[in-house]
């Protein structure tokens, strides 16, 4: 099967105030299409490990695999491309630039990635809002919309660039059940329609029923 | 390409949403880049009429006879006296002439020399007004009033008359304002004046001349070349001084030196004649430049403050663009070119800042007896302070702004998003 993302030994340490060792040989992958969610308790280490997959965090030891290429220790410009193209990321809090309206916050990594043309970017946002259902809010302002429409218009931008994997760091964390319910929805729809690989961390064990597989951690480790 | 507008773009929202802010870090950079063009430009305005009143006068060389005693005395061309060591007591000066010798092929040479804008002759007199019983002693200076005019902004110097009148009027002298004043005389009064061997001439009043120095004032008279030289019972190649206007006054002094060689007269030049007048021009130029810098350097600091600030503010910013894919060095250039428009448009603003407020000075009333040309304060537009202003407000603004971008660079998103 095809592995979107793949971590081979991987080991991170963190230096202060003490040297603690937070990861500890982690192997594991995520084949394409599919929906997993990480568990654990806090402190475990799970998002510490979700940032390193990320690329966001460089500081580990190990090999880490996107889309069965080797992207340890590539330039942080080339990390910053990849995480643009091929990753979409979600945050426990919305984190939308504020200033902006919601359709630029949207479009503003397919911008950066600079492969389309703006007009084309537009269409695509407008469609991306739209599979979340919220097209009508693209002219506001991000920060004149409610959390629950925020975390759609943040999902909504992870998808812009049609990335092979969308990662979340608790998306639902910060809202309600009936809109947890209604992310979790359409992370499945994203799957099933598109064939999206989903990785996410969680607290919510509601949520990582509804996955297809649950990667349970515990100090550092993989259990399962 | 599409990168930079992309960067533009959030760097105008940026600013633009935060207009407040971006309105006080641009007009920080706008008064300090106004004050340091008007300080610049008064204080050098300032200079520059200090230097005018000396140097607009004074010829570029002097040329004259000296007396003063032979370098060589009669004793060392004595062979016998040759391996002796002679002391001259009382050394007297040398009988010379005050006339220069060929003075008129000397001025004819001159002028040919293409570094040299006119050479004029002066005829120097030593002379006694008379009023009444009463003689003020004085000078009268025969001059050809119209080149002089030309060439040392004569005419700045003549309250109530013209170097016209004086060209026009045989026996009309140009009356030292001060003199006038003692003498209580009018334009049109005749005023008679004694050579020193006691003949006396009337002549003519056509105007008053006011160079801004009393004691030049009170002995100082003008009138024209052949007037003076008729009084001495002269012939036309009576000449004792010849003024040298040059097109480059750096050039006066390998010139001076020169001449004296060549022609054996004293030539002074400007520079050398007005040593001590050089080194006040030099301390206030140093001042100006101090108090310039120091403009320039506190506005500098205003904007890394405040640029700073923005910065901190935008740390979630950061973080979120970083996370979508934005490399480091796009993060550094949002926030440089929001520095550097920041700084464009202070730094413009600056400009016409400092412009309008130098033409607002030149318009204040400033009057003094010392300067009769002058009606308002001086101001210099040199276009350079132009250029150094709006070069540092750039250059300012730019590292005001590379400090915190490069932070915001190397800033962690993780440590943000994760709330470390």
């Amino acid at each position: 099967m095809e592995k979107v993302l793949e971590a081979r030994h991987i080991d991170k340490y963190f230096k202060k105030p003490i040297l603690f060792q937070v990861l500890k040989d982690i192997n594991f992958s995520v084949a394409k299409g599919e929906f997993a969610t990480i568990m654990g308790k806090s402190g475990c280490g799970k998002s510490t490990l979700l940032y390193i997959l990320s690329t966001m965090d460089t500081d580990y030891e190990g090999q880490l695999f996107l889309n069965e290429e080797l992207i340890t220790g590539q330039s942080p410009n080339k990390l910053a491309y990849l995480r643009n193209k091929h990753i979409g990321f979600v945050f426990q809090f919305h984190y939308l630039l504020a200033e902006f309206s919601v359709l630029e916050n949207v479009m503003l990594p397919a911008k950066k990635l600079g492969e389309k043309s703006v007009m084309d970017i537009e269409k695509e946002a407008i469609q991306k809002l739209g599979v979340l259902g919220i097209e009508h809010l693209a002219k506001k302002k991000a920060s004149m919309i409610s959390g629950g429409e925020k975390q759609r218009v943040a999902i909504a931008r992870a998808l812009i660039n049609n990335p092979s994997l969308l990662m979340g760091d608790e998306p639902t964390g910060n809202l309600d059940s009936h809109n947890s319910d209604n992310v979790l929805s359409i992370f499945r729809q994203l799957r099933e329609d598109y064939g999206l690989s989903l990785l996410i961390v969680t607290h919510d064990k509601d949520f990582a029923d509804k996955s297809d597989r649950i990667i349970t951690m515990e100090d550092g480790r993989i259990l399962i | 390409m599409i990168n930079r507008k992309v960067i533009l773009n959030i760097a105008k929202t940026h600013l633009l949403t935060k207009y407040k802010q971006t309105i006080v870090a641009a007009l920080g950079v706008t008064f300090g880049i106004g004050s340091y063009i008007t300080l610049s430009g008064f204080m050098t305005g300032l200079n520059g009429m200090l230097d005018d009143l000396i140097l607009n006068q004074t010829p570029h060389i002097h040329i004259y006879n000296e007396i003063q005693p032979s370098e060589k005395q009669p004793i060392a061309s004595f062979d016998e006296f040759k391996n002796t060591f002679n002391v001259v007591h009382s050394v007297k000066p040398k009988q010379t002439q005050k006339k220069i010798h060929n003075a008129l092929p000397l001025m004819n040479y001159l002028n040919r020399d293409p570094k040299v804008r006119g050479a004029l002759a002066q005829v120097k007199v030593q002379i006694f007004y008379i009023a009444g019983s009463i003689e003020i002693g004085g000078n009268l200076t025969g001059v050809d009033v119209m080149k002089e005019a030309e060439l040392f902004n004569f005419n700045d110097y003549i309250l109530q008359g013209t170097a016209a009148d004086l060209k026009n009027n045989d026996n009309g002298i140009l009356l030292g304002i001060g003199l006038a004043k003692k003498m209580s005389l009018e334009i049109g009064d005749r005023v008679q004046i004694s050579t020193i061997r006691g003949e006396i001439f009337p002549l003519k009043i056509v105007g008053f001349y006011q160079s801004g120095i009393g004691d030049i004032d009170n002995i100082q008279s003008f009138a024209n070349l052949k007037t003076v030289q008729r009084i001495l019972g002269e012939p036309e190649n009576y000449v004792t001084d010849i003024n040298v206007k040059l097109h480059d006054i750096e050039q006066a002094l390998p010139l001076s030196k020169r001449i004296e060689q060549q022609f054996k007269l004293r030539a002074i030049d400007a520079k050398t004649a007005n040593a001590q007048f050089e080194t006040g021009t030099q301390i206030r130029n140093l001042i100006t430049y101090a108090v310039s810098a120091t403009l320039l350097i506190v506005a500098g600091f205003g904007i890394y403050n405040i640029l700073n600030m923005l910065i901190y503010e935008k740390m979630n910013d950061i973080a979120i663009l970083k996370a979508i894919g934005f490399s480091g060095k796009d993060v550094q250039l949002i926030f440089l070119s929001q520095a550097m428009i920041i700084g464009i448009i202070g730094g413009v603003l600056g400009l016409l800042l400092g412009y309008f407020l130098l033409i607002t000075i030149d318009q204040v009333p400033f009057k003094t007896e010392a300067l009769p040309t002058i009606t308002t304060f001086p101001v210099n537009h040199n276009i350079i302070f132009y250029i150094i202003g709006i070069c540092f407000a750039l250059l300012s603004t730019f590292f005001a702004g590379y400090f915190p971008s490069q932070k915001a660079k190397k800033t962690d998103p993780v440590r943000i998003i994760t709330g470390q």
